[in-house]
């Protein structure tokens, strides 16, 4: 993931594009610099962030960023960008790592926390200003955020988006941007931790957690129905696509435990910290065992 | 959950027990453990169900992975309930167990009735005669609603 030595390589620069189907991906050094800047300089940042600003459980929060980083950088790199390149499994590994599973350990790292206590004293007027507006509040709802993470997925699939990507690089670095910023957004406004505008309770995040997952789970049985079919002029290989909903779909699986865990493990937290408050009136283990 | 209460010991610490989220916790727990079992053993080991037969409207999809996702929130969501109840030391295991059972006999039951029969998604097995799987199966989930119901007696007449 991290080879030493590939620091010099840092300044050749992004020179080349790679994409599915439009280059193939160079599997020398040069492939390596953005998954390695990809985790360095993040992690850089989250580093100074903690150190400046009021860390709590601190170590933590870093094994969650880093592994969140890393996660990202393995789907970025160039072997599996080069087996997403020719097989509809690599594609689906690439996006699960970079749409579910380094989303949710970046955003159990608290980075806005971590950013906030960053913020100059002049810019958190403004920060929190923006934190309050309403088009935040409507941006950083789970519905809204379920319906851009997902709805994104099922224009990718179901529309000839995802042929385009073969052929635009541009085109497709903007889905994995996408795939990154939905997922995280997803993410942070089901489970948090981070604090997040007029966040909704328990039950509707449910809700929106399970509803996102069963269209993510029919996506993809629709996927393995049509395999060879869908996604929209890539013409894939039937048997490399059916396995590919099936990643997709178990993929998907573990991804919606980990949230629900997550939530679940927040609404734990705050049944304790209620029980702490209300003493030991509710806990009466004496009487439980005694003798009848 | 896996011993039974203190034949008689319930009396006093009745009065600190919560029935309706022991009964809770059971009920979730016995919904997400009859929905995994279907999974993994029809589906995985004995390959009677399939993934996707083929043969399934894409209406009855969405439904279907609705369902599927919620059984995994539910998995979650009752042992979580569990920790929280035995945190408070208040859980009423007859009531657990009940629920438990009550649980996986009413999604058996759901499984062979509207998920097999109604909407279509996959029948018990292919290529044999149903009849006698059908009868199996959802006698399965009726004699576990039973087992869940006598306990659900016996948790009551234990508390009056």
């Amino acid at each position: 993931m991290n080879p030493p030595g590939i620091a010099p390589c840092a300044v050749v620069g992004l020179g080349p594009v790679s994409a599915h189907g439009a280059a193939p991906m160079d599997t020398t050094a040069a492939g390596w610099v953005l998954p390695v800047l990809l985790v360095v300089v993040p992690l850089t940042l989250f580093l100074v962030a903690l150190r400046r600003g009021p860390a709590r459980r601190a170590a933590r929060r870093v094994a969650w960023f880093a592994s969140g980083l890393l996660l990202a950088a393995a789907a970025l790199s160039p072997p599996v960008d080069a087996w997403a390149h020719h097989d509809a499994r690599g594609h689906m590994t690439q996006h699960l790592l970079l749409g579910m599973y380094a989303p949710i350990a970046l955003v159990m790292a608290s980075p806005v926390a971590a950013l906030l206590g960053v913020v100059p004293p002049r810019a958190r007027h403004v920060t929190a200003r923006v934190l309050r507006s309403r088009p935040l509040h409507v941006l950083s709802h789970p519905a809204t955020a379920a319906v851009l993470h997902i709805g994104g997925l099922a224009a990718l699939y179901l529309t000839p988006l995802y042929a385009a990507t073969a052929t635009h690089p541009l085109l497709h670095h903007l889905v994995h941007v996408h795939f990154v910023a939905a997922g995280c957004l997803f993410a942070w406004a089901v489970v948090g931790p981070d604090p997040a505008p007029a966040r909704p309770g328990m039950r509707t995040r449910l809700v929106v957690l399970v509803v996102a997952g069963g269209v993510h789970a029919a996506l993809a049985k629709l996927l393995y129905a049509r395999a060879g079919e869908l996604p929209v002029g890539a013409h894939q290989d039937v048997e490399q696509a059916q396995q590919a909903a099936q990643l997709m779909y178990y993929g998907g699986d573990v991804a919606e435990v980990a949230l629900a865990v997550a939530l679940f493990a927040w609404w734990a937290r705050g049944r304790a910290h209620a029980r702490r408050r209300v003493g030991s009136r509710r806990m009466p283990s004496e009487v439980l065992h005694a003798p009848a | 959950m896996s011993t039974s209460a203190v034949p008689g010991g319930d009396t006093r610490a009745g009065t600190t027990q919560d029935p309706r989220r022991s009964r809770l916790a059971g009920l979730l727990l016995g919904i997400a453990v009859m929905a995994a079992v279907d999974e993994i053993v029809f589906h995985q080991l004995l390959g009677w169900h399939h993934f996707y037969d083929r043969s399934t409207p894409d209406v009855a999809l969405l439904s279907d992975g609705l369902l599927h996702t919620a059984e995994l929130v539910v998995l979650v969501a009752g042992f979580f309930v569990l920790a929280d109840v035995r945190a408070e030391r208040a859980l009423d295991r007859t009531r657990a167990w009940s629920g438990f059972f009550l649980g996986a006999g009413a999604f058996q039951v759901f499984d062979g009735v509207v998920n097999h029969k109604v909407l279509g998604l996959h029948e018990v097995r292919y290529d044999v005669d149903l009849l006698p799987y059908d009868v199996a199966w959802n006698a399965a989930g009726v004699v576990l609603l039973v087992v869940g119901a006598v306990l659900a007696v016996r948790a009551r007449r234990r508390r009056t």
